[in-house]
């Protein structure tokens, strides 16, 4: 898919990823990465363990250097951290010492604004996030779906246009996770942001996605994009239905041909 | 806390109670029995006479506010530098590979060794007392707080760098108040090793406080003014640890109970 420069978030053109091991030896974590992310759109990315998605995000979100390639975010070149991210991981890593809504706050008091422009917009985000009543709880007193609502609210506090999320429910029961993608797909809708999210999980890459990344191991590369054409909103009862039940399949064979069993 | 587990609690204190009741009688019966020449072991009683004796004539107040101080003064300046010295160690790495060998060379000195030079420098006054408690109390806490300041999980310190932060966005937001509950366990250690140092700070050469009492009862032979001083010093020992260990809980508010057991441990 070819997209207008207008319509047009990401641009990764041929990145490269290698590190140098203690041994000495180059490891090559990406192989030629390309693809583009449209505004508003929602892509996954999907892939055994060691296939380099979540050193893919890293390079994303600027806190990872690329070894060659071109990667652009809004028309320009990615050479660090941006204010137009918001980030979350597998692990909610919210300080214990602050709030809820100190927590959400987080990324106003890195840039430097005043926390009182934005606390009505993190009251929202905190709502939003099904965590009405919580704002002054610590989170040692929250379970974990709860923590990592609040790191979604945290994600969006600074109003960026792209979420990075990184397994962000990996950590989670089924169930909670279940609950957990629609909720943030219904955030999705509201706040009309780009996401890109990596997983493991082959049902939750299709259930959320507009276009799934297909990624395989050593080297890490993209094997196939897939466009997910089941109809939106979505439910969990597409799960059952053949459509959905055929992008998986497709996905999962395709893993089985690479030898990647255990995906 | 459960009404369960208030009730264990309290039970554990009754047996503690008795044990200390079962304890000092045992002695006391043990001490007239048996006639133990009050030169070697004195009676609990003899002990309790002699310390109303040394409060009533103002003797153990006088020389309890001289080692109280120098317990304090040596304790802030030792925790203060160790606390400070753990943060560069923390910010500037290089440090920590350059400096921090000869401070743990240093370290491996007995502060018992070195405390004649130390009385020798800083004369027999109050001064030598509060550098020699100062070197006991340093090394914990800048253990602690360099332990500390690297407890920061990884993910952590990457989710904060994606949302822009700056390096020292990062210590000041997350490294350091993470560093907090390893700080107070340097802390505890510090103030409960201050005390032994102001003491051997006393018996090397010193005109006032406890452990100049001590020697001059012992002098005397006088066991039960010497028990007395002991059971001052304890007292001082176990209120400035409940005294840190009050501000821990304040200020390290986010440490539940579970944490914190193990941590006092």
């Amino acid at each position: 898919m070819t997209l207008g420069q207008a319509a047009r978030l990401i641009d990764a053109r041929g990145i490269d990823k290698t590190y140098a091991t203690q041994a000495g030896d180059d490891v090559v974590a990406l192989a030629r990465v390309s693809f583009d992310v449209a505004r508003g759109e929602f892509v996954t990315v999907v892939g055994p363990s060691g296939c380099g998605k979540s050193t893919l995000l890293k390079i994303l979100a600027g806190i990872l250097r690329r070894s060659s390639g071109e990667l652009t975010l809004g028309g320009r070149p990615v050479d660090g951290p941006s204010r137009d991210i918001g980030v979350v991981f597998q692990a909610p890593v919210l300080l214990p010492w602050r709030t809820v809504m100190q927590n959400v706050l987080l990324p106003i008091d890195i840039q430097r604004q005043p926390r009182r422009a934005h606390e009505e917009r993190a009251r929202a985000l905190v709502r939003m996030v099904g965590l009405d009543g919580f704002e002054d709880k610590y989170p040692g007193e929250l379970s974990g779906g709860m923590q990592q609502r609040v790191g979604i609210a945290r994600a969006l506090v600074h109003d960026p246009s792209l979420l990075l999320m990184d397994e962000p429910f990996g950590a989670l029961d089924a169930m909670t996770r279940e609950s957990m993608n629609l909720e943030l797909l219904r955030i999705w809708g509201e706040s009309r942001k780009t996401v890109m999210l990596v997983t493991h999980s082959i049902p939750e890459a299709v259930f959320l996605a507009d276009r799934v990344i297909v990624m395989s191991p050593r080297p890490g590369r993209i094997s196939e994009i897939i466009d997910v054409d089941l109809p939106r909103p979505r439910s969990l009862e597409m799960i059952n239905s053949a459509p959905f039940g055929v992008h998986v399949a497709a996905i999962r064979r395709h893993f089985q041909s690479l030898g990647a069993l255990d995906a | 806390m459960s009404a369960r587990g208030s009730t264990t609690r309290r039970t554990e204190i009754g047996l503690s109670i008795l044990l200390f009741i079962a304890f000092v009688g045992g002695w006391e019966a043990a001490v007239r029995v048996f006639a133990v020449p009050a030169i070697v072991v004195p009676a609990p009683s003899a002990v309790m006479r002699a310390l109303v004796a040394g409060l009533a004539s103002g003797e153990l107040v006088t020389h309890f506010w001289v080692t109280f101080a120098e317990v304090i003064l040596g304790f802030v300046a030792g925790a203060g530098c160790g606390f400070a010295i753990g943060v560069m160690v923390g910010l500037f790495p290089l440090l920590e590979r350059t400096v921090y060998p000869y401070v743990v060379a240093f370290q491996t000195l007995p502060k018992v060794a070195i405390a004649p030079i130390i009385v020798i420098w800083f004369g027999y006054g109050m001064t030598s007392k509060v550098v020699i408690t100062a070197t006991i109390a340093f090394f914990p806490v800048l253990a602690n707080t360099i332990v500390g300041l690297r407890a920061v999980p990884r993910e952590q310190v990457e989710l904060m760098v994606a949302f822009t932060a700056s390096r020292w966005q990062v210590f000041m937001m997350a490294r350091l108040p993470q560093a907090l509950p390893y700080v107070f366990v340097g802390l505890d250690i510090a103030i409960v090793l201050s005390v032994i140092g102001a003491i051997v700070g006393e018996f090397v050469g010193a005109q006032a406080g406890l452990g100049y009492l001590i020697l001059q009862r012992n002098f005397h032979m006088d066991m039960a003014g010497v028990f007395a001083i002991l059971i001052i010093l304890s007292l001082m020992g176990i209120g400035l640890h409940l005294l840190v260990n009050a501000i821990q809980r304040r200020v390290v508010f986010w440490i539940d109970g579970a944490h914190d057991k193990v941590m006092g441990a």
